[in-house]
């Protein structure tokens, strides 16, 4: 892909003891991304919000590919050095972009065009999620899907009348269970993009309103 | 935007949370016509106006302009892109309970005993 990664080189090594250090699923994020800017840039977005932005990469790389001074990009983290993490890439890369610390997003009435979010989808015991550290990046709880499933039935409530929603999954969140959960609420899903990376199977979702 | 949910906060009362102690920063962002006014509608206009004022940002009329002329778009551009809260208390007003801005990053998250 050609649309340059967003810079990173103001992190330490050490940063990442703290903060999710932008990886496959992170890549493949950006791929897609910029597989749907066409789509994107007709949709005009106003407002973008990205839940759990890490360092910040997607939503500073989002606001490269379309233009950063027609949308507003909002981001939020549950681990507060994620928090400014995200706002020391945006600025180092000369992006406009708001940061808050909140559990998933806030309550916005139909506003977000935009919604993106790379979830802490990995299995693992339950006991680990809810965190406010990095554990919080990867800790899915049973089959990765405690924390997603928090946020499906936030989705429409949030969105704004033409909008899409992007997710990064991996087989064991089980993404036709997934589908059906959207359907129920209006949301049509497709795969945008899937790569095998080591032994995650990796799936970009997009979600739009049905008509 | 944000509003206060704290499990004990009376109904009705947990928005808008008023805004102390604020310490400002002056952004400069591109202005953007289209955009401002696509912004428009998406923001509560009331609590836009009164916050405002309060941090002493700027004036803006009582009711939202319906065909805003360019000075409006300025103005609105000014107060809702150019203007950050670096520093601040949010305050609930049904409960009391404090959101703090720090370093430009308001916490909303509530201690476990509150969710
Ligand atoms: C897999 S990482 C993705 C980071 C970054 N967006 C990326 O793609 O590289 C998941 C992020 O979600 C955040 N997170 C986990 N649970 C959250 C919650 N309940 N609310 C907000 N953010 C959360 C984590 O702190 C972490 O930064
Ligand atoms: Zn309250």
């Amino acid at each position: 892909m050609s649309h340059p990664t967003p810079s990173l080189s103001h992190f330490k090594r050490s940063d990442y003891q703290h903060i999710y250090e932008p990886a496959e699923d992170t890549f493949l994020f950006l791929d897609a991304l910029e597989k749907e800017q066409g789509f994107l840039t007709d949709l005009n977005p106003t407002v973008c919000l990205e839940i759990g932005s890490g360092s910040g990469c997607v939503s500073t790389f989002l606001a490269t590919l379309i233009g950063g001074s027609g949308t507003l990009f909002l981001t939020t983290d549950i681990n507060p050095r994620a928090n400014a993490a995200t706002l020391s890439t945006a600025h180092h890369n000369h992006i406009p972009l708001d940061a808050l610390r909140c559990d998933l997003l806030p309550s916005l009435r139909h506003t977000i065009d935009i919604l993106l979010f790379n979830p802490p989808y990995v299995v693992t015991p339950s006991s680990e999620v809810g965190t406010h550290s990095i554990v919080a990046s990867w800790a899915g709880g049973i089959d990765g899907r405690e924390v997603i499933d928090r946020v499906l039935p936030l989705v429409d409530g949030a969105l704004s009348k033409r909008s899409v929603f992007y997710m990064v999954v991996v087989n064991e969140n089980r993404p036709e269970e997934i589908a059906e959960r959207m359907r129920m609420c209006g949301f049509g899903m497709e795969v945008v993009l899937g790569r095998r990376a080591g032994n995650e199977g990796l799936k970009i979702l997009k979600f739009a309103r049905q008509a | 935007m944000l509003q206060c949910h704290a499990k004990s906060c009376p109904q009705g009362q947990s928005y808008p949370l008023a805004i102390r102690n604020a310490e400002l920063e002056q952004l400069d962002a591109e202005f953007n016509a289209d955009f401002v006014t696509r912004l428009m509608p998406k923001l509560d206009w009331a609590v836009l106006r009164k916050t405002a004022f309060e941090l002493g940002v700027a004036e803006l009329p009582a009711e939202i302009p319906t065909e805003p002329t360019q000075a409006d778009l300025q103005l609105i551009h000014k107060v809702a892109l150019e203007t950050r809260i670096k520093e601040a208390d949010m305050v609930c007003n049904g409960c009391g309970h404090v959101y703090p801005i720090k370093d430009g990053v308001p916490n909303m998250l509530l201690q476990d005993h509150e969710i």
